[in-house]
């Protein structure tokens, strides 16, 4: 064997075993089970509202223009992808992207949280991943408040004229990263009962948020690509749902 | 810079922060941050018992295999690539044509 492929051998079996290794995680939705009756009927309830407004929303931008669906379809398959993703993190704990900051600037918060739903039902049912007691705690954090937070970043961005792709990566990236500081919310406040909501709070903070952060830039990253390559490609499309006439 | 440098910096640098944890954290398990979730319930509220338990561990009365699960995460990732790949396809072919714009 000549060095080359010495070096060759040595550098696939490294590879094949870093993935040989991929641990196997769960990511972080509220388990199934393990929020009480109470908190899943109330979470439940709450995202209602944003549910009907996202379904009204959707109707509204295809029945406008019919080509947008290919960007919806996109957007919903791109949340699809980024949360089947397990990615380990610093903490030395895996967790997963959520996905949703790309449908949120693009449709706005609300159409996000049906994208959102399908594939926390998906999870929930096949993958005991998440769960149907806790869909709606789960809902709100990561298709209501997480893609609302990222829309109100993005619009904050246009109107301070910054640049789009900074805009779109905090967009992304904060968003991410405030689904988990809900779902760390959602749990302390129906979990202290041996402590104050505070220091419950501090604790899930603290399992949640360190593990996330790199994730959060991850994906802020991503979904700059992912408009990158809409932009060169999709103008059409991008520009019948208002996106491009914002910045050209 | 060109963009297609840019795509393929922030790709190569993606992957650098994916995967630099599992050598930098060598002792680390890895597992999921929802496991540690659970036992910081315990912690915080130690007489809370789960009211429910997932469908599928219900029907199939046990945990789901690892490798079930692995599988099941990738059909969800293979859905969502071939959907975005199938329209990109459609959407760069377009381009070429002349169509798009």
């Amino acid at each position: 064997m000549s060095k080359l492929q010495k070096k060759l051998l040595i550098v696939t079996t490294i590879l094949a075993f870093s993935f040989g290794i991929m641990p196997v995680a769960y990511g972080m939705h509220i388990m199934e089970g393990y929020l009480p009756v109470g908190f899943c009927v109330a979470w439940g309830v709450i995202c209602i509202p944003f549910l009907l407004a996202g379904f009204f929303s959707i109707r509204k931008t295809i029945e406008a223009n019919r080509k947008t669906l290919v960007l919806l379809a996109m957007a919903g398959a791109f949340v699809f992808v980024i949360s089947s993703l397990k990615i380990p993190s610093v903490t030395g704990s895996c967790s997963h992207m959520t996905g949703t900051g790309l449908g949120a600037i693009l449709f706005g918060p609300s159409a996000v949280s049906i994208l959102g739903i399908i594939v926390l039902l998906f999870q929930a049912i096949l993958l005991a991943h998440g769960g149907l007691t806790t869909l709606g705690a789960n809902t709100f954090s990561m298709a209501v408040a997480g893609p609302f937070v990222s829309y109100g970043i993005y619009r904050l961005g246009i109107k301070c004229k910054w640049n789009r792709y900074v805009t779109v990566f905090l967009a992304a990236c904060l968003g991410d990263l405030f689904t988990y500081c809900i779902t760390a919310v959602q749990l302390a406040l129906a979990h202290h009962t041996d402590t104050s909501i505070a220091v419950a709070l501090g604790k899930f903070l603290t399992v949640f948020a360190p593990t996330q952060i790199p994730l959060a830039v991850i994906e802020g990253l991503i979904t700059c690509m992912i408009v990158m390559a809409l932009e060169t490609y999709a103008k059409p499309e991008l520009r019948a749902i208002g996106f491009m006439k914002e910045v050209h | 810079m060109k963009k297609r440098t840019i795509v393929l910096l922030l790709t190569i640098f993606i992957f650098l922060m994916a995967f630099i944890p599992l050598f930098a954290r060598k002792d680390a398990e890895f597992g999921g941050s929802d496991d540690a979730g659970s036992t910081v319930v315990e912690e915080v509220d130690s007489g809370f018992q789960p009211i429910a338990e997932p469908i599928v561990e219900k029907l199939i009365g046990g945990e789901l295999p690892g490798e079930v699960e692995s599988l099941l995460f990738c059909i969800q990732t293979g859905i969502g690539v071939g959907v975005i790949a199938f329209y990109m396809g459609r959407l760069v072919e377009r381009k070429k044509l002349g169509q798009g714009e």
